[in-house]
């Protein structure tokens, strides 16, 4: 049967994500992929160029503090009210990684481009932010729609290789429920390729119940599919638990240092130490 | 009123900034201007909707993370709040880092989505409870959001006032300058002039920023706290304790 679908080992989902991949995660609030991101540093994953959508928390920093990202395009790294996010703060000030300051909907508009497959969307304000003075591929354009002075700034589409994110279900055809948080579909339609890992599989097709359906990200946009079982902890997942708040304190403490970090990688990732 | 916590002063004061509206947003981490937007929500005559990113009940997008934006962009949100690290005299922010970025010296989170929302909601009311010389300087190392826009440029609306652990300080764009209105109790104008790195219009005199009254603190203390408890758990068992 050709239209059959089985998941495959969590292993073999993120051996896909190849060094020196553009690599699209979302923000903690939408399914971050914590077991892939393990799974990841276990192997040894390099050079990735990371794009948060549109922000990050600790997926980002322990990427970073693991040795396996060159830069990262981002409207920001923390790890909320636990404080800074310690690794990405370290690796900017020690230039380790590759900063590219973004905002929020700009990042937006950039996967939204690469949805239509144009090469740009033009979006109001940022004009006279400092970020555009260091995002050259920024360009402000008079509205040649208007008979004014009317700029508007372009942001180029947003193509990445591979998007990697957590949710709730696949179902037996391999559809994934991603509920209210579209920017999931987003991030897949923008993708060339998307892996995703499932707390578990639902015994039938989304698209038997209009209510399951609204919330479904159909399997043609979906390459690759694992269960990993509480897969964004200790970060939380939407509708089914919160972070864990014990952990995520312990961890903004322990990697203030280098060696803390190295402990926490050692311990809760089973990564023999953190790249340099 | 010496019962008066400093928070609950904060969301009042930050809640007396807010004009009659339909909607009023509140970003990630931002527990005190969130129990403002509460708190005018809760004492508005008018049905007055309120957008909390951070709790999921107060949180009703249904059309992921740029819908925020796009209705921002329409229009359809009248307040949101911004805080800085640094925050200057022409109400630019920074939320990027310290030094000559690239080459910083010291590294913040991020813009978020500052640079967009300070231009397209109209009344934009800056918040950040540290008031001093390192917070409130002469010119922001990096301008993550400019505060004011030059003619030609598209722009609903700014920063319309700063509200600081200090004081209450309105923002003239047309002017690019601050004027200092009230200052909490306790303190006086010449300690904000102090505390403040930038200059600034000061009155002859500076009344003192009222503190809330019985039926307010109430409704903080109240159904507010209850409402917070959702989402920030942490802040209302804090700053609103449930009584033994």
């Amino acid at each position: 049967m050709s239209s059959t679908f089985s998941p495959i080992p969590l292993d073999d989902l993120v051996a896909q994500v190849r060094d020196g991949m553009l690599l699209a995660v979302p923000a903690d609030y939408s399914g971050a992929p914590m077991a892939a991101t393990r799974a990841l540093i276990r192997r040894g994953a390099k050079n990735l160029r990371l794009v948060t959508v549109p922000q990050s928390t600790l997926q980002a920093d322990i990427l970073i503090g693991a040795g396996c990202v060159s830069e990262i395009e981002t409207a920001a790294v923390t790890l909320g009210e636990f404080g800074t996010a310690p690794c990405f703060t370290r690796a900017v000030l020690a230039k380790k990684i590759k900063v590219v300051d973004a905002t929020c909907p700009a990042i937006h508009a950039g996967f939204q481009a690469s949805e239509k497959d144009v090469p740009f969307l033009p979006l109001r304000g940022i004009l006279g932010s400092d970020l555009l003075k260091h995002r050259s591929d920024w360009k402000t354009v008079d509205n040649p729609m208007a008979s004014g002075n009317d700029p508007l700034l372009l942001i180029p589409a947003i193509r990445p290789d591979v998007a990697l994110f957590h949710a709730p279900m696949a179902d037996r055809e391999g559809n994934i429920w991603i509920g209210r948080r579209r920017e999931l579909a987003t991030i897949a339609h923008a993708s060339k390729t998307t892996l995703v890992t499932v707390e578990r599989l639902y015994d039938g097709s989304f698209f038997d119940d209009e209510k399951m359906a609204a919330g479904a990200l159909p399997a043609f946009y979906v390459n690759a599919v694992a269960v990993a079982e509480r897969g964004a902890a200790p970060v939380g997942l939407f509708g089914e638990y919160e972070a864990d708040i014990d952990h995520l304190r312990a961890y903004a403490k322990e990697a203030r240092t280098e060696a803390g970090f190295a402990a926490y990688l050692a311990r809760e990732i089973g990564a023999a130490k953190a790249a340099a | 009123m010496s019962d008066c916590r400093p928070e609950e002063l904060l969301a009042a004061t930050l809640a007396d900034q807010i004009p009659d509206v339909r909607h009023i947003a509140v970003g990630a981490a931002s527990p005190i201007p969130a129990a403002a937007a509460l708190l005018k929500q809760a004492r508005a005559r008018d049905r007055v909707h309120v957008t909390i990113l951070h709790s999921r009940r107060y949180n009703s997008f249904t059309d992921g993370g740029r819908e925020l934006f796009d209705a921002a962009a329409q229009g359809r949100i009248d307040v949101f709040f911004l805080g800085g690290v640094q925050i200057d005299g022409e109400a630019n922010i920074n939320l990027v880092g310290l030094g000559d970025y690239p080459n910083l010296t010291q590294r913040f989170p991020g813009c978020f989505g500052a640079p967009y929302m300070a231009f397209v909601v109209p009344n934009v009311i800056l918040f950040r409870e540290e008031h001093s010389t390192r917070t409130l300087v002469k010119k922001v190392d990096f301008v993550s959001a400019p505060g004011w826009s030059p003619e030609g440029v598209w722009r609903r609306g700014g920063p319309k006032a700063l509200v600081t652990g200090l004081a209450v300080m309105p923002f003239d764009a047309s002017r690019r300058r601050f004027r200092l209105a009230s200052v909490h109790p306790g303190h006086t104008a010449e300690d904000v002039r102090e505390a403040t790195g930038f200059d600034f219009d000061m009155p002859a005199s500076v009344p003192t920023t009222p503190v809330p009254d019985l039926s307010t603190l109430g409704l903080l203390r109240g159904p507010i706290a209850d409402k917070l408890r959702e989402f920030y758990p942490d802040f209302a068992d804090r700053v609103f304790p449930v009584p033994a």
